[in-house]
Order: C-alpha cells, then structure tokens, then sequence
C-alpha cells in the first residue's frame, strides 16, 4: 500500500482548489496599473509585398498611443530558432529571419504586419481599421513537393523552398536500399499526418511592464517554460541580459506544445512597455490563435516496410515532406528529424532503418510541437504499414507485431536508430491489451453488430515513445541550441516545512501535487508541508520547463537528487546532535534515528538546528538546510503500450463510432496512478480528435478554411468513449532514481494509428476490401468516400 | 464590437417603426449577429430588440394549426410544442446547446436563413405560413437562397403556423465540428400527401424532395425511396463532405426519418 500523500497513491490534485473554484491567477488576470492594450492586424493574404503602411490617421484616433511597424523593431533580432538541423550533404539548414513584425513582405495569413496601442482594446481595435496597408499580393505556395519543385519562394533570400534534406541513418540508406531488393514482400503506404491547431483552453496573453529607474523588464506570459523565453528573448531579440529581465508565467490553461515557444508577441509587448514606458498587454482571440499558434503535425509520408520469407521485418524505409509552415517556430526543424526518425524502429527488431525528411517552407502559419511532437508521425506511419502488411500477407496483425517484437532479454536494446532502450515488455503490454479489451470476444461482437447492419471492427497499435529529451552533450551534437537538463532548489524551512522551486512548470500536469509526494515520501513528511514553486524566473532556478514528457523523469530527478543533499546534510546534522557516526544515521517517517540504539530526533529538531545553530557543528557544515540540484539524464525514457480501439461503421452514412478504447501502458514507476490515468485520457481524447475530427485546412491561396470551431472539429465529450486505461505492466526506467518513465504524450501517440486500423478492420469485414487507408480524419464523408466512392 | 444603439419596443408598430430608421438592424435572440457583430463583421446603428413584444411569444393551438410566436426561443419550442407537434419540438431540441436553445428563436432562425439551419426544413415539409407584420406568406415562396428570404427590409416575423402532420420526424446528420445539419431531413405526412424538406445539403439553402414526396405519398415507408436517386449536381461540397455524399445523405436520412415517423 502507498503512504497516503506519498508515491504511489493517488492524491486529489492539491491546484484544483483553485482551478474549480475560480482562484487560479492567470495571465489575463494580470492587469498592471497604467497599462495599455496591443491590439495586432495581421495579413489577410498568405503572400504579399508590403507597399505601404500608413498610420497616421489612427494615430490621431481617441486614445492611440502609438502604432507600431517593422520601422520600430528595426534594431530588433529576429525570432530564433532553437535547434539546426544538417542535411545530408553536409550543409546545414536554411534559417530565413522570422521579424517581429512584417519587414517587406508577409508570408501567411496571421503574419503580424502593424500594432495599435491604446488606452482600451476597443480603442485599439477601431484605429486598427484606420490603419492603411497597401499589399501586392503573390501567389501563395500551399504544397509541399510544389514547393521544393520551382514553387514561388517563401523567403527570395534564401533561394529555396527547401529547409533541409536530412537522411537518417544515412550511412544505412544503401544497406536498406540492398534490403529491400532481397525481400520476400514489400509493403508500400503513401499517407498523411494532418495538420492540427492546438487549441488550449486558454488562448496567448503577453504583459510587458518595464521599470525605467532600475532597466527592469517583466513578462507575463502564458508559457511551458519561462527560463527558455527569458533566454531566446533577452539574448536572441532584445538584447536584456538575463537579471534585468524576469519571465513570468503563472496558472497556464494547457499549452500541449503550442506554448513553447518564443512568439512575436512577446517580445512586442516586451520592447513597447519599454519604449512607451507603460504596461503593455495583449491577449489573443480565439480566431487569432487559429492563425497565429504554431500548429501540429503536417507531413506527407511514403514508408515501405521489407519483410523475409518468415515474415520478419528487414528493413524499414520513409521519405517524409514536412511542413515547416513560413518560419521556423523555435523547435520546429527537430520535430521531424531527431524526434521522428529515432522512432521509427517502434518497438520492433527491425534491423535496418532508413529515413529521409525533406523539410519545407510554405505560406502557411509555422509548425512546431504538438503532443506527441514526431513521435506520434513515426507510430502512425509504422504501425499503419504493419496493419497494411499483415493483411496483405494473410496473417494476424497481432502475431505480426508480437513475432517481430523485442524480446524481455533484449535490453537494453541497440536500435538502429541511434537510441538505446532501457528497459521494456511489449510482450506483457499486449497481453494485457487483449485481455482488458475482451479480444477472445471480438468475433461475437462483430456478429452481433452486423445483424443490426453495423460493421465493426477491432484497431492495435503498439507504441513507443522517447522522453526527457537528454543528455545534453549529445542533443548539442545533434544541432540543440539548448541543454536539456532540469533543475531544482529544495528550500527548507526552519520549522521542518518545504518549498521547493523546480524548473519544471505545470499548466495541467498536476506538478504541485505530485512533486510534493515525492518529497513527503523521501522524507516521511506530510505532503501538506510542502510547496511547489514553478513559473517565475526571478525565483527558481534556471530550468528548462514543460513538454516532452519530461517533467517527473527529468524535473523530478532534479528534484530527488537536491532533496538527496538534504537529507544528507540533515545526517550529518543528525550525527552531531546525538553523538553518532553519520554512518549510522537513518531517516524513516520523518524521524532521524541512530542504528542499535532508541536514540530519536524529528524532522524538525534537525531543521531547527540548522536555523538556529547553536549545537552545530559550524566548523565542518554551514548553518541552513537549501540545496540546488541539476540533473541532466543519461538517456531518453521509453515509455511503450499497447492499445486497442474498437468501434462501428454504419455502412450507409460512413459515420464511425468508438465503441471502446483500451490502453495498457508501460510507464515504469507512477507517482499518482489517478493524475497519470487523467493524462492518458487527455492524450486519447487528443489522438482521437486528430485520427477522427481535427483538420486544419487551407485552401489554395492560403486562406484558413477551418477558422473557428465552426469548421475545426475539437473533439467533445460525447466523441469518445469511456477508457480502460491499465499501467500494470511497468519495467521502470534504469536511469533516473524514480524509475519513472513519462506519461503526458503517449495517449496521443498510439491512439490515432489503433482508431484508423479499426476502421479499415471493419470496412474489411464489411466486404470493402480495396479499401487499403483512409487518411485521418476518418471523417464520415471519407469513410463513405472510401467505400462508395 | 462597434458601438450601437438599442431599443426595446413592447409593440410590433413601434418595432416596425425602429427597423424603418436608417442602420436600423432588427435582433431577436442574437446567435449569429451578436458573434458577427463581435467580429466587425457587422457594424449596425441601431439593435431592435425583438423580444419584448408580448404577441411574438409563446405556443398555442389556433385556426390552421400550431402557431409560434416568432421570438419563442428553442427550449421553449422543444418543451411546449411536444404535446402538439413532437417532431418540431423535437427538432427544436436539437438545435446547438442549451445556450443558443434558450437565446435563439424561430423567427430568427428563418430570417437568417442559414443553409444548414434546422428549422427551415420544417417550415418547409409542414407548408407552414409566415406570418409577419404586413403578410402572410406561404413556406414555398418564402425560403429564396443561401440566407435569402422573401421578407422586405425591416418586414418583422411575428409568427409561424404550422399545419399539424399525421406523422412526421426530422433526422439530422451533425457536421461534426459547428454540429449544424451537414443534412438534415424533415418529412411530414398529410392527408393530402407528404412533405420532405432538406437543409444543410444543397447550394440554394432548404428544398423539397418532390420525387421523394410522391413515392412517399403512395406509400409511406423507407422501402419506397429505394429507387430514387438524389441529383448531386446543386449539392454543397465543403470541408465537411462532397456532393455525392450529400446527396447520398439526403436518401439515407430520408429513408431514416420516415422510419422514424413510423416508429
């Protein structure tokens, strides 16, 4: 049985208090005394030469304070890029400058040509249709193979369309090449990974507040990690260094990626506080969001998958075009590269794996991270082209997989691929899949649906996912312009209560309720005595935040190891105050005790005497009890799983329902089995938004078809279905001192490519057997497309 | 939002009087305008509340049949109507969520006259009357396009009335993002034959099946559509769905709802 509050138990989220009733601070509740509203126009082409910006009549409208063009930014970086990516040649990738505001031409609707700051945002927004703007617009590039084959450029500067060409691992291209010429079968899928819009509950919001007497800068902005904008910012744009520029971001309304990066807008309000010497705020619209977050997913894929005789897998090979959108979001070049193509051995033997990712400017919003960020494009593709050759083969898509799995023995096990897993049971997890979803019983089931005129059907995938991004040494090799390690402050206080500052940030995870089971499980305290602090960069230590995954594998390590120096620095303390070897010294429950003796001291004598030292020993250790950590990991975690959907087509309409979704996932050790179950059933609820309803669509000159949830379909509630989500089947993590291994992405990762085998399952046994993919969203009109068509 | 003037008048006259000033923009429950006046996208003078006028309130039995007062919103409509005419309260359940069913109303909904609007199918397939403050007008000659009626500029919707069916049911296939009708199917039976109206399909906004009413009106079951081959031609094709499968939603949900009527 876990300790009530500690690891293991499933303690109420401590933050909900003041989500559910209405406490939560965030950053459109931040209003500064003086401060001024930021109200963008942004391009309504996704092409065009700026001819003229006249500003002068809004500026003499009620309350303006000043419009803003590139003319004002013209001193100002551009928006930078975080990781660089090297194509196969040897060159590295064209990185065109992203500026704060339009310079000269506008390359996506949403791009940000001029800004009104008025005293109110109605003010703003009526001198914003005073504002002149004279464009000349040019044929958008919308495709991306037109694009990288003479389509008109997005950046002229850079003479090309194409970012990069990166072949992954290109010194096994002709070995795979060789593979496939002696394979007994091929299977070839040519598919799409749709294009996605976030969609936070909460949209952007950026405050700037400047001090003139101290050169002070503050940010309040909605962000996963506040450290890596104060550091792209300050360094890269506005040239503030680092202790005159403090980021905050406070209660964050869910970001699953989309808030990562460093935005235009934050930096705008940033420099205007600074040049009108007031607060600036500006908080996006909903219909602003849809244009201007950095989008999910949007590549075109060809993968082949060569099996032998026995129907082993030989070798894999991808050739992927991924849009990149009209500049480079922060993380966007990696997405496809490094956390695609190292995923594309899944969590299967295969031995010989090949990639080759063109990357590819477009006049479309820019594309970066979205839950899952490459790892969900590398199981779709994989675990579709499985599904497609089991069925060409005539053999059962289970025992394909399952021959062709790493084995238990295996580890750790040398991918192809560069990365080494830990540790795993692909085996276990699909067992358990298969019992939880009643597999035995399928075939009754489907009977019974087709005598009421229902196809059903019955959708695996397996998946396998790498987070906590790391070591740092090797992700710079890889062309990171970032560490990625995470750290934390343990800060106890003298009367035996702890705040810890960690790095990490929580904007849904529920880090304040189970770091603080960590810590009341290290030490045998109450988790109720101790705080988690995140979010301000004027208070915690540099760190390198949210996404990923990342967070308990990697924060939490950071985290384990500063309470580690606690704890020993306490026995040390301990040892003196009894009289004892240090060496003897043991804590359990919160109590210090001395091995072979009855001798006892609490928690709090010890911190006590750490504050007030007056039986200490001074001349050995310093007074206090606060110790920093940095952890930076050996390796990646590997979480894996199995899931299994099961769901109805109705013949006549193609509309598909989801009758059951199970999910048997390896996330080693859990810290709250309920926060992660509510994390996998946000992630599946993601994933079968994506492989179900979510389009976002453009059409040939750019325009945004899908531009509100008029025409974007979000998943709702009565989309999907109830979950039975398992995480029995753990193999921790052999890396980090938790064993944890990370849970946020992975519902979004396996579930699209298990919901689309479902469906093609079911058309198959409807008779529709011609029908060999569907790309998602397997909308109604597609799936009668596909049948009747 | 642009600034703009309101008024509330408790009369059809003084409202009639309003709407004849200059940027005068008549408004009832505001679920389309309010959002497009929110996004700039309309900018009127001057909002004429149109629902504090006692007579364009409520459901009552009356000469002709079921009549609505035109500023009788949804919730209303579904809980009133159920005793009377359960396929219209039906329908009027259906419509968006609990918040647009309790701001918008019937008289709304057919002087916007969106393509995927429920209710005009039911104006339609029911040959009801529009009756407004200086007309009546007949569900044939009323619905004339995509958001294009037969009414005047500043012409008020006082009510609908609406001939009660021997059977009726109205089916509705959710564009699964907005939840409007990507189709939906109104078929009503009378003794003078059947009535089956679409929304949400076609280019040119609601329209009657007559193919499907005659070989309904012979013989009343799913069966005898079966034949029929819809024309995909003036369908809409969208993001949402192609013509053909438009037109093939139009037979399926057809087919569906007069099983439904039977049921």
């Amino acid at each position: 049985m876990p300790k009530d509050g500690g690891i293991g138990a499933s303690t109420k989220r401590r933050e909900d208090v003041r989500f559910l009733t209405g406490k939560g601070r965030y950053t459109d509740d931040i209003n500064i005394r003086g401060q001024l509203h930021a109200h963008f126009i942004r391009s309504q082409v996704a092409h065009g030469t700026i001819r003229k910006i006249d500003t002068r009549d809004a500026e003499a409208m009620p309350g303006v304070v000043k419009v803003f063009t590139s003319a004002d930014f013209a001193g100002v970086g551009g928006i930078p890029t975080g990781w660089q990516v090297t194509s196969r040649d040897g060159s590295v990738m064209l990185e065109p400058k992203h500026p704060v505001l339009a310079e000269g031409k506008v390359r996506h609707v949403g791009d940000p040509i001029a800004v009104v700051v008025a005293e109110t945002l109605d003010q703003a927004r009526d001198a914003a249709e005073a504002v002149e703007i004279d464009i000349d617009e040019l044929p958008a590039v919308m495709d991306m193979k037109a694009a990288v084959q003479g389509g008109p450029l997005v950046h002229d500067e850079i003479g090309s369309n194409l970012c990069y060409d990166w072949g992954f691992v290109e010194e096994n291209r002709a070995a795979v090449d060789e593979a496939f010429k002696k394979a007994a079968h091929v299977t070839t899928l040519d598919l799409v990974n749709n294009r996605l819009i976030a969609n936070p509950m909460e949209p952007r919001v950026a405050v700037g507040d400047y001090e003139d007497h101290s050169g002070q800068h503050t940010l309040y902005t909605t962000s996963q990690n506040p450290h890596v904008i104060r550091l792209l910012m300050g360094a890269f744009v506005l040239s503030i260094p680092e202790h005159k520029l403090r980021v905050v971001a406070p209660d964050v309304g869910g970001g699953f990626g989309s808030k990562i990066y460093h935005y235009a807008e934050e930096a705008f309000v940033t420099k205007a506080a600074q040049i009108l010497k007031r607060p600036v705020k500006w908080t996006s619209s909903r219909s602003e969001a849809f244009i201007s977050d950095a989008q999910g997913r949007d590549h075109q894929t060809r993968i082949q998958l060569a099996l032998d005789a026995d129907n082993n897998f030989m070798a894999l090979r991808c050739e992927t075009y991924a849009n990149m959108g009209a500049y480079l979001s922060t993380f966007a070049p990696c997405i496809p590269t490094w956390l695609h193509g190292t995923l594309l051995a899944g969590n299967y033997k295969t031995p010989l794996v090949y990639t080759n990712v063109k990357a590819v400017f477009t006049n479309t919003v820019p594309v970066d991270a979205y839950r899952g960020a490459g790892r969900p494009e590398a199981t779709f593709q994989l675990e579709r082209v499985i599904d497609k050759a089991a069925r060409e083969l005539g053999v059962s898509p289970v025992e394909l997989r399952r021959k062709n799995f790493i084995k238990p023995d295996q580890y750790p096990y040398q991918t192809p691929v560069a990365v080494v897993y830990d540790t795993g049971n692909y085996d276990a997890t699909l067992d358990k899949l298969l019992e939880l979803s009643d597999y035995a019983g399928f075939e009754a089931r489907a009977a019974e649906s087709k005598a009421r005129g229902k196809l059903r059907g019955f959708g695996l995938a397996h998946y396998i996912e790498a987070c906590g991004i790391a070591p740092s040494n090797l992700v710079g090799q890889l062309g990171a312009r970032a560490g990625l390690y995470e750290s934390a402050t343990v800060r106890v206080n003298a009367t035996g209560s702890i705040t810890v500052f960690t790095g990490s940030h929580s904007h849904g995870q529920g880090h304040e309720t189970t770091f603080a089971q960590v810590i009341s499980d290290m030490i045998g305290i109450d988790a109720s005595q101790v705080e988690i602090v995140h979010g301000d960069t004027s208070n915690t230590p540099m760190g390198m935040g949210t996404y990923g995954s990342r967070s308990l594998a990697v924060g939490g390590s950071a985290m384990v190891k500063a309470t580690n120096k606690i704890i020993n620095k306490a026995k040390k303390i301990a040892a003196h105050l009894m009289e004892a070897s240090e060496a003897d010294i043991e804590l359990k429950d919160g109590k210090f005790t001395v091995a072979g003796t009855d001798k006892e001291k609490t928690w709090v004598d010890i911190t006590l005497a750490a504050y007030v030292p007056h039986n200490y020993p001074l001349e050995s250790i310093e007074p206090g009890l606060e110790e920093t950590a940095f952890y930076d990991p050996s390796n990646f975690t590997y979480p894996a799983g199995a899931y299994g959907c099961e769901l109805e087509v109705d013949p006549e309409t193609g509309k598909v329902e989801i009758l059951a979704f199970t999910a048997a996932d390896d996330f080693g050790n859990v810290v709250n089995p309920m926060i992660v179950e509510g994390q996998v059933h946000g992630g599946l609820a993601q994933g079968i938004g994506q492989a179900m309803l979510e389009h976002c669509v453009f059409d040939e000159n750019g325009q945004l078809l899908s531009g509100s949830f008029m025409d974007y379909a979000m998943p709702r509630a009565d989309d999907v279905p109830f979950y039975s989500v398992d995480h029995s089947c753990a193999t921790p993590c052999t890396h980090n001192p938790l064993g944890v291994k990370g849970c946020g992405e992975a519902g979004a990762i396996g579930s699209p490519p298990a919901v689309v085998n479902a469906v093609l399952d079911a058309l198959h046994r409807g008779g529709f057997t011609n029908v060999t993919h569907i790309d998602m969203p397997v909308s109604p009109s597609r799936v009668w497309q596909a049948m009747h068509g | 939002m642009h600034n703009f003037d309101f008024v509330k008048p408790s009369t059809i006259a003084d409202a009639a009087q309003a709407l004849s000033h200059e940027g005068a923009q008549a408004l009832s429950g505001g679920q389309t305008l309010i959002p497009t006046m929110k996004q700039r996208l309309a900018a009127p003078a001057t909002l004429v509340s149109l629902t504090a006028i006692p007579e364009m309130q409520g459901v009552c039995l009356g000469d002709g049949g079921l009549h609505i007062g035109a500023a009788t919103p949804h919730a209303v409509v579904a809980r009133e109507a159920k005793a009377h005419y359960p396929a219209l309260a039906a329908l009027a359940g259906g419509i968006g969520d609990p918040a647009v069913r309790n701001r918008g109303t019937i008289g709304g909904s057919l002087a916007n006259n969106d393509p995927a609007a429920c209710y005009p199918s039911a104006v339609l397939a029911s040959g009801a009357t529009v009756v407004t403050n200086t007309r009546k007008i007949a569900a044939d000659d009323y619905f004339q396009g995509l958001f294009s009626t037969a009414l005047h500029d500043g012409e008020i919707i006082t009510s609908i009335v609406f001939p009660i069916p021997e059977k009726a049911a109205y089916v509705k296939f959710d564009q699964p993002a907005s939840r409007f009708a990507l189709t939906g199917v109104f078929v009503a039976k009378y003794a003078g034959g059947v009535r089956v109206a679409v929304t949400g399909a076609s280019q040119d906004g609601v329209f009657r099946w007559k193919d499907a009413e005659a070989a309904l009106s012979a013989d009343f079951s799913p069966a005898a559509i079966k034949g029929l081959a819809m024309e995909s031609g003036t369908m809409i094709h969208d993001l949402h769905g192609t013509q053909a499968y438009r037109a093939n939603l139009v037979k399926v949900l057809t087919g569906r709802a007069v099983a439904a009527a039977l049921a």
